[in-house]
């Protein structure tokens, strides 16, 4: 066969033809793949709460207080037994972004770090570090959050990465901020449903993190 | 090479001079390396040894086995590479980082390049912030200096000023050190803040360079105007508000190890004067800038790389004129 | 050695689109961060290659000489796209680490340079055999870089432990590690290889 002169109409064809037959072929190819990737994604973010939580049937939909996103968890019998929230700092690199794991009595349950840039060989370790069973002195799982957590260098009870430690108080900072987050909204749903908390509630729940306990969190409730 | 430019001097003329100079700049570091084993007692002397030892070694391999050439030792170099390398490192690093560090900084920061007078980047720091960035908890856990009785097996660690520094800077604050002559002295075990090996003592660094101007080995450009550049810069952020006093930055980490002994290094510093200037003024701004924002406490290896990077540039923008009053 | 054999062997050595052409750098080190990620990134770049090759051989004709950057440049990115979406829906972790880089796929120097300068000349079966060379080439040079450098900067190979990881070199697993890594291996396959 001859190649096809350039002129303007067989230019014009040409490519039409070529841009409607890979229109069509993608169209296909999504139509075949849409459903799998969005369940892929449901999936991961599934994964990612329910690795930080103990056993539960029903997580419940996603509530924002502030920077905060909390996941409740249910049992078979509506039963609370534990949330996930997510929650994001500002570590040595950038944000940190990670889902902490509470059960029913606020005891740490797991966390998992979502997004982070540390600086590798350090800072990165935030990612295994705070979980290692081993070493009590780090290890963060199994503890009552009391919103205070600190580095032993600042005074507290956990020790922090060799040589990272603005990253340890940060991943720490973190974790007392989905603690307060989550239980400021306790106490918006208990007694005091259609106040603001009082100013008690208010010192125990800004440690660090700037609550901000809007309106709209009222009325969803 | 495609086409030789000659360039102003110092011009290299013969292996004597090479060995001469190497020589009295290993002379020069005598003072710091006491100060060294005053602080840090055997292990600053073991890791030195390493260094040293293993640079040679890797010389001399692959100038043997993989360049099939004849080994060039006699010159110093590899043992002043060493050398430098060890001062840029804890005296507490495990020694197999240090042997790793050295084979680096010969192999891929000299031979690489075609071995002595080739190479575009400082050898010694090529190896330390390769070992930086691969070991960086084992690079920045400093001990506590404590002389001969300094032991490694407890996992006391010393926080260095540059830390301070850094935790000070990300908390707004401002941090200065408590004593500018102890920090200047530096050779009172109890009184020696963390570092590195070489870089404890401003006041032997500075004998040393002394000495180096003196029997002209270096030009006083260079660390004159790295250390001018960040006493100014240092200024001004400090009475804004930002980072910590001049004198608190001079006295501290690699800054006078680096202006003096490091940056410069003959093959990977400028050859003009106004060259060496430029040079000093931007390793100057870019330890202030890293030191003050930057990820990590210290920035003088980067910086100094970085211009070396600038040298070749550095040599076309600023030849230097026959007949012009301080040529000769 | 007949023809087709030729066309195939010449993008492993004689041709190798990483080590010979110095084509498709962003990729190479960007992706070469283990060996499992160099290799899927390889694997990738292969399908484009064989499909985009053979669609354009097929279509050599039919494209008016001024037109056929653009035809060729929708070509590729159709078939980038969809193994976007198939590695989207079946290869989810490796996506992840990917991510950015299969899209980059579509500008990779590779693809347009063979699909101009052999399928556009050349019968169909061999551009595929072409685009298959080139491509076993690449996902080779890719998978050598990965492994070294895995190797080096975590101490395994393939995920597999070879040795502690804290005797991991970490510079390798960061970006002046696939610079210097990159390298060697040229200066190597320069001397060795490719004669």
């Amino acid at each position: 066969m001859k190649k096809l002169e350039s002129t303007l109409k067989n230019m014009m064809l040409s490519l039409t033809c070529i841009t409607i037959v890979a229109a069509a072929a993608l169209a296909g190819v999504n139509m075949l793949t849409e459903a799998t990737i969005n369940a892929q994604k449901e999936q991961q973010q599934q994964a990612a709460i329910s690795a930080v939580l103990p056993e539960h049937a029903r997580i419940a939909d996603a509530e924002q207080v502030g920077e905060q996103t909390i996941y409740r968890a249910y049992d078979a019998n509506e039963q609370f037994v534990g949330a996930a929230v997510q929650t994001v700092t500002n570590g040595f690199g950038g944000k940190i972004k990670l889902m902490v794991g509470f059960d029913a009595d606020n005891r740490i349950v797991n966390y998992a770090i979502l997004e982070q840039q540390e600086t590798p060989g350090l800072g990165t370790h935030i990612v295994e570090w705070f979980k290692n069973e081993a070493k009590p002195g780090q290890n963060i799982l199994g503890r009552q959050a009391t919103g205070q957590m600190t580095v032993s260098k600042d005074g507290g009870d956990v020790d922090a990465i060799t040589a990272a430690t603005i990253s340890s108080r940060a991943f720490l900072s973190a974790v007392n901020a989905a603690y307060a987050a989550l239980n400021g909204g306790d106490a918006m749903t208990g007694a005091s449903q259609q106040q603001f908390a009082t100013p008690e509630q208010v010192e125990t729940v800004s440690s660090d993190a700037e609550q901000q306990v809007t309106n709209d969190f009222v009325s969803q409730d | 090479m495609a086409q030789l430019m000659t360039s102003a001097a110092p011009h290299v003329h013969s292996g004597d001079s090479v060995q001469k100079n190497m020589l009295l700049v290993i002379v020069a570091l005598v003072p710091a390396f006491a100060v060294s084993l005053i602080a840090f007692g055997w292990s600053a002397l073991i890791t030195t040894c390493i260094s040293i030892a293993s640079c040679v070694l890797a010389e001399w391999c692959i100038s043997k086995f993989m360049l099939k050439q004849q080994p060039s030792l006699c010159d110093l170099s590899a043992v002043l590479t060493g050398l430098l390398l060890a001062f840029n490192l804890p005296s507490n690093l495990p020694w197999w980082m240090v042997v790793l560090g050295a084979v680096f900084a010969i192999g891929i920061g000299k031979m690489v390049f075609g071995g002595i007078g080739q190479n575009v980047f400082n050898p010694a720091l090529v190896g330390r912030v390769f070992l930086l960035i691969s070991f960086p908890a084992a690079m920045t856990t400093w001990p506590v200096a404590k002389g001969f009785a300094t032991r490694y097996v407890d996992a006391e660690t010393a926080a260095t000023p540059l830390s301070y520094m850094k935790h000070a800077v990300l908390e707004h604050k401002q941090f200065e050190l408590d004593s500018f002559v102890d920090s200047f002295l530096s050779c009172v075990p109890d009184k020696i803040m963390g570092g590195s090996l070489g870089e404890i003592s401003a006041l032997a660094l500075l004998i040393g360079g002394i000495f180096l101007i003196c029997t002209r080995v270096i030009s006083w450009h260079i660390p004159v105007s790295i250390l001018g550049t960040i006493a100014v810069f240092t200024g001004i952020l400090s009475a804004c508000g930002i980072g910590s006093g001049p004198l608190t930055h001079l006295l501290t980490g690699g800054v006078m190890l680096g202006a003096i002994f490091m940056a410069t290094d003959y093959v990977t510093s400028p050859m003009t004067a106004w060259g060496k200037i430029i040079f000093g003024i931007g390793i100057g701004i870019i330890v202030v800038v890293i030191r003050t924002w930057g990820a990590y406490p210290e920035g003088m290896s980067f910086a100094i790389l970085i211009m070396n990077g600038c040298v070749p540039l550095l040599n076309r923008l600023t030849p230097k004129r026959f007949g012009v009053a301080g040529g000769k | 050695m007949n023809n087709s054999t030729k066309t195939l062997l010449n993008g492993i050595f004689k041709e190798n689109p990483t080590f010979a052409l110095v084509l498709g750098m962003c990729p190479t080190l960007a992706t070469t961060t283990s060996a499992i990620n160099g290799m899927s990134m390889g694997l990738a770049t292969l399908f484009v290659l064989v499909c985009s090759n053979v669609v354009i051989s097929l279509l050599k004709n039919l494209i008016p000489d001024k037109v056929r950057i653009p035809a060729f440049i929708v070509v590729i990115a159709t078939f980038v796209t969809i193994v976007e979406m198939l590695m989207k829906a079946y290869l989810p972790a490796i996506y992840d680490v990917l991510g950015l880089f299969i899209p980059l796929i579509v500008v990779n120097c590779i693809v347009l340079g063979r699909a101009e300068a052999f399928a556009a000349k050349n019968s169909v079966g061999l551009s595929a055999l072409d685009g298959i060379g080139m491509g076993l080439g690449f996902t080779l040079s890719l998978t050598v870089i990965g492994i070294i450098r895995e190797l080096l900067g975590t101490g395994t190979c393939f995920g597999l432990n070879v040795y502690p990881d804290n005797y991991g070199m970490l510079l390798f697993v960061l970006a002046p590690g696939a610079f210097i890594v990159l390298g060697l291996l040229m200066g190597l396959f320069q001397k060795y290889v490719k004669k």
